[in-house]
């Protein structure tokens, strides 16, 4: 694909992607990329901005700030920025389609997902499959390391082609902000899209517990004391927000360039990057 | 160093999922026996440093069993390759030319030869005259024993040819 045909193919998605939201009544904001906190994810390094910050890794906290005052169902739709993530799939700054809808769960949200994807990349089914079935007789060992489930995880996925993969059923410790399951609160309502082996999309049906989160929050900061990562104070506008309540929701977030390499059948992300790349 | 022994580092992927341990997907070539492989690491792993060094040195003779190279520096020290060393290169050793050779604890592993050799042709089918603009070609055989094709069809025994050593191609012919 020349270059003429690759700006043409990212406006169209892009337009593509809005008259699909439009179509649902979901509104899009634009919310800061710029913030005072950032996320206390061990796995997750944000860009600090002396003076000012962080670029956000994701608009998760600033979305979840306007849902808890009242918006109703939204998408953003811009960049985000993750330090030291360079490689074949990877660049420090990408585009990211992030939504919350009101009222869904996961199965719904997952729909959704499909449907959209559909309208980037053209009709295809999509599959299911466990973590569980993933990462195999691993799944059981109590004394598993987590690095060791978190590489045979990686390579699984990157197994999952040709086609669409949803992974879902997550051990509970790797709910991120997804609540328990509640008829199985083992495994998180969270989920994965994968194509072709390569990780699309990530949803949870929303955690709304404001304690859950103060004690999620404190387990991310024991492990980044841990492995000698950098202290993140938690967010306090997010938790202030989550006490005056998160509606029932769910929500993901999107990778816009990986489905744009996708649909240019290209297998580095840097075929699609339109800025310098890092 | 990966499971005794050195290796150079061919490709290195990023892989990480968004939630979860960044980990590095690497590409490896054995410099012993020459085999290609992956292994992931995980990030923060380490691996022993080989300690390695490649030399120019100048090919003097084979004895059948080794082949033996002199340093370039004026200290005329030799080494001594073994069969698994130079298999990758047999084709391509000229006496008094320079090749690198890689030394593992002072061992020699590798030969590499430099991207063009030229080499004298010693047996080939007779030249045909007048068909120099043809896009004809024959084989031809060279001083080392290595056959080459692609050869133009005026190219004769005695001429010496530039081939290159990655794909093992005719070139030119140099002066002959």
């Amino acid at each position: 694909m020349n270059l003429a045909e690759r700006v043409r193919l990212r406006a169209q998605t892009l337009a593509d992607i809005r008259a699909f939201f439009a179509a649902r009544d979901v509104l899009e904001v634009q919310t800061a990329v710029l913030a005072p906190s950032t996320v206390t994810d061990p796995d997750v390094e944000s860009i600090a901005v002396p003076g000012y910050g962080f670029l956000q890794t994701s608009p998760e906290y600033q979305m979840k700030r306007l849902l808890s005052a009242g918006a109703p169902s939204i998408y953003q739709l811009g960049p985000v920025f993750r330090h030291e993530e360079r490689g074949r799939l990877h660049n420090p700054e990408f585009t990211m389609l992030e939504w919350y809808r009101l009222g869904f769960d996961d199965q719904l949200l997952m729909q959704e997902v499909a449907d959209l994807v559909a309208v980037v990349l053209g009709p295809g089914a999509v599959q299911t499959v466990t973590y569980q079935q993933l990462v195999g007789e691993l799944f059981d060992q109590s004394h598993v390391e987590r690095s060791d489930l978190d590489l045979r995880f990686a390579e699984a996925c990157d197994g999952l082609k040709p086609g669409r993969f949803f992974v879902v059923d997550y051990p509970a410790d790797q709910a991120a902000l997804a609540r328990l399951r509640p008829d199985n609160p083992t495994v998180a309502a969270r989920f994965e899209l994968v194509i072709d082996g390569v990780e699309i999309a990530n949803g949870y049906w929303e955690l709304q517990d404001p304690v859950e989160h103060e004690r999620r929050f404190a387990a991310d900061r024991a492990l980044r004391r841990a492995r000698g990562l950098v202290d993140i104070e938690p967010d306090r506008p997010f938790l202030d927000a989550l006490q005056k309540g998160l509606p029932n929701c769910a929500g993901v977030a999107l990778g816009v360039d990986r489905l744009l390499m996708l649909a240019q059948h290209a297998d580095r992300l840097d075929a699609v990057m339109q800025g310098p790349e890092f | 160093m990966l499971e005794g022994d050195p290796c150079t580092i061919l490709e290195n992927e990023f892989v990480k999922p968004g939630k979860g341990q960044a980990f590095n997907r690497v590409k490896f070539r054995n410099l012993k026996n020459g085999r290609v492989w992956e292994r992931t690491f995980k990030s923060g792993e380490s691996l022993e440093g080989a300690d390695v060094v490649d030399i120019d040195m100048e090919y003097l003779y084979t004895d059948g069993e080794f082949w033996h190279f002199m340093r370039t520096d004026g200290s005329y020290e030799q080494v001594a390759a073994a069969d698994s060393a130079v298999a990758d290169c047999k084709d391509w050793l000229k006496e008094q030319d320079v090749y690198q050779v890689t030394l593992w604890n002072d061992d020699p592993i590798a030969v590499t030869p430099p991207n063009f050799v030229e080499l004298e042709v010693t047996d080939t089918d007779p030249g045909l005259k007048g068909d120099t603009a043809n896009g004809g070609t024959k084989p031809a055989t060279l001083s080392t024993g290595a056959t080459i094709k692609g050869v133009p069809l005026f190219i004769n025994i005695g001429d010496i040819l530039k081939v290159d050593t990655r794909t093992g191609e005719y070139v030119s012919r140099a002066k002959g």
